[in-house]
């Protein structure tokens, strides 16, 4: 393959980690909850997706997976008992569960430094990926990377072509209304919250297990924060959330790609292109009250309690 | 007379009077034979398995070596910037003797708060700022960099090497290029790309930055970064890699062709010894191979024996001092002569390269 294919390859890798936790955050953000505590979930998820693959692998490390999805979750539900069924501030809840996420795992995850997963094996689907030409290009990523581009497939029919989404968007727009109809609000707000979770959790375990294949503290190093700004550039769409992961995700290798070739971009530069590309969205779609409406869940971030 | 006044002021009077013995109690229990504390900042975590850890083993050396004399204690994380200050005067606060900063990034808070404490003694790594009590050491590492290179340049298949590079200092400049210097002595045709992730330590990028540089052809890879992504990145491709800092043999077991480690125990128990005797001096200290403070270790069984022989040979000579990495005639990459035939580099010079030897692809980031 050539540099630029073998670039947007690498590109599609990084931004899997990305695409899954957006689309976790999607989940809840479309319920109206904001969970800031992202960063937190996804070190969690690392954590306990990798000291689990150390010792218990399974095929493919999928025990590591659904520990780190189950890890995420139970610290989403944490989230959840606090902000939805006590009613706390939702962003200082989130952020408070962020700090604590790296804070624990970081000492939590002291032992697990020095020590060495089994061999992976190798990426993609295993009989596609030995086909000429089409095969390492399509099909020789790892199963994650088909498994968030479902995700993204399947969240767009959930969400716009099924009951149970029309619910969920109804909560998160209207929890009133919703409530007024005989909806349990906070038990649909606990389930995304906690379908988010899992996702980021999922999301961090990509990271320690498949892509860097270690743990360090710190190891998502601000990817959550990214994973937020995303969910908010993509005007909380499921395919608008995919590709502009594999973009931010991309932004990285490009770096590398045009340094290469003699082109210096200041790397402080890049790292704030993806925080600024979501502000400049969030300008515009401001501008009317109409575009908010139709592109932002109206209860994002507040508290609902029943009978108020 | 008012009795509650006059009794706060006798009380105030008692604590103050107290407090002055205790301090003068203290202050002449650290004159005897109370233990040296030393303290030890860190820019990473002990768990980096590489710069950070290296400095900690040496750290437990020392407590090993002298026992009830030490006490250590070490702080991890410390950043590069303000905020090293305020741990650095904690430190004295606490009573260390001498303090280690184990980056370059300590220069300015070591010598604002060595000002200030004249009576601790101060090391500090990679500097060249210099106070009668903060004195610098450094390690050679360019001379692990050109024995990896040694072994790369016998290695690669497609005469293309790859560097991942933190930030861009003269000290990673310098390895850069003793790296592609020792290739090309084994295998002139030999070319290095490199790329810089600006950053000592942050494995997702480390990993990306390896996979650029396969991506554009290197099959044996180094880097000047602080942890295992770059080697792991090789042994997921099938190509090959260095440890850096520390042995990193186990994470890649089938790319590891060797680590170039750096070793601070020998310097550092000299130092606690100087402290301990009173004969510590300021200065600057630049060890290597010679000193036992660089080596490269777990060279693979991959190798073929003739090129470990030229290894082993350059070790030698380098252990006897008689082998110069820096000699001339070298080049610079628009063919400019830096050192000429027969010209032996030297600290001056190696302190302050800048520039890419021939064979180093790529420009240097701008306004370095």
């Amino acid at each position: 393959m050539g540099g630029l294919a073998l670039m947007l390859a690498a590109s599609v890798n990084a931004g899997t980690v990305l695409a899954l936790a957006g689309l976790g955050l999607l989940i809840n953000e479309r319920a109206g909850v904001l969970n800031l505590g992202a960063e937190g979930m996804m070190l969690i998820g690392a954590l306990a997706g990798y000291a689990t693959a150390l010792h218990a692998p399974g095929a493919g490390m999928l025990l590591g997976y659904l520990a780190a999805a189950a890890a995420g979750a139970v610290m989403a539900a944490l989230f959840g008992w606090l902000a939805i069924g006590i009613g706390t501030n939702q962003y200082a809840t989130g952020l408070a569960l962020s700090l604590f996420g790296v804070g624990f795992t970081a000492f939590a995850g002291k032992p697990f430094v020095d020590r060495q997963l089994a061999e992976r094996g190798r990426d993609g689907i295993p009989w596609l990926r030995d086909l000429p030409l089409v095969g390492p290009a399509l099909f020789g990523y790892h199963l994650l990377v088909y498994l968030a581009v479902a995700l993204a497939v399947g969240l767009t029919w959930f969400l716009f072509r099924s009951r149970a989404g029309l619910l969920l968007r109804a909560v998160g727009e209207s929890p009133e209304s919703a409530h007024a109809l005989g909806h349990r609000v906070r038990a649909i707000r606990m389930l995304a919250v906690i379908a988010g979770g899992a996702l980021c959790g999922l999301a961090g375990a990509y990271v320690s297990l498949a892509y860097t294949h270690l743990w360090v503290e710190n190891l998502i190093a601000g990817r959550g924060w990214i994973a937020l700004a995303l969910t908010t550039f993509a005007t909380w769409r499921p395919a608008r959330i995919l590709l502009g992961a594999y973009l931010f995700g991309g932004l990285t290798m490009l770096q590398f790609h045009l340094q290469q070739r003699g082109v210096q971009i200041e790397s402080h530069l890049l790292g704030m292109l993806p925080y600024l590309a979501t502000v400049i969205v969030l300008v515009l779609i401001s501008r009317r009250a109409a575009w908010i409406r139709h592109n932002m869940p109206a209860s994002l971030g507040r508290i609902f309690r029943p009978g108020t | 007379m008012d009795t509650r006044g006059s009794r706060r002021s006798l009380l105030g009077l008692a604590t103050l009077a107290l407090v002055l013995v205790g301090m003068c109690a203290g202050h002449r229990s650290a004159g005897a034979a109370a233990p040296l504390k030393i303290g030890f900042a860190y820019v990473g975590p002990v768990g980096d398995a590489g710069w950070t850890f290296a400095h900690d083993k040496a750290r437990k050396a020392v407590e090993a070596e002298y026992g009830p004399k030490v006490t250590t204690i070490f702080v991890e994380n410390v950043p590069e910037a303000a905020d090293a200050e305020r741990v650095l005067r904690d430190m004295v606060k606490q009573g260390c003797g001498l303090i280690f900063g184990t980056t370059f990034g300590y220069m300015g808070p070591m010598m604002k708060v060595a000002s200030t404490a004249k009576n601790v003694k101060f090391e500090h790594a990679t500097g060249y700022k210099t106070a009668p009590n903060l004195r610098t050491y450094d390690s050679r590492t360019y001379e692990g960099a050109y024995m990896a290179g040694v072994i790369a340049g016998g290695m690669t298949k497609t005469n293309t090497l790859g560097v991942v590079a933190s930030i861009p200092i003269p000290e990673v400049i310098r390895n850069i290029d003793s790296f592609t210097l020792g290739a090309q002595s084994v295998n002139p045709k030999v070319t290095t790309r490199v790329v810089w992730v600006n950053k000592w330590f942050d494995p997702p990028k480390e990993g990306e930055g390896a996979q650029a540089l396969m991506n554009d052809g290197a099959d044996v890879l180094m880097q000047n970064t602080d942890s295992s992504a770059v080697l792991q990145a090789a042994e997921k491709a099938g190509k090959h890699g260095f440890g850096w800092d520390s042995d990193m043999s186990k994470y890649g077991p089938k790319a590891h062709l060797g680590s170039a480690v750096i070793n601070w125990a020998p310097y550092y128990k000299k130092a606690v010894g100087d402290v301990l005797d009173g004969s510590w001096k300021t200065g600057q200290t630049w060890w290597g191979v010679k000193e036992g403070s660089i080596d490269l270790v777990s060279v693979s069984p991959e190798v073929p024996a003739a090129l470990k022989a030229k290894l082993d040979t350059v070790k030698a000579g380098l252990k006897a001092g008689t082998y110069a990495i820096w000699k001339g005639p070298v080049m610079d990459q628009d063919g400019k002569v830096v050192l000429k035939a027969g010209e032996t580099a030297d600290d001056k010079f190696l302190h302050g390269i800048n520039f890419y030897v021939k064979g180093v692809q790529g420009k240097l980031p701008s306004g370095k």
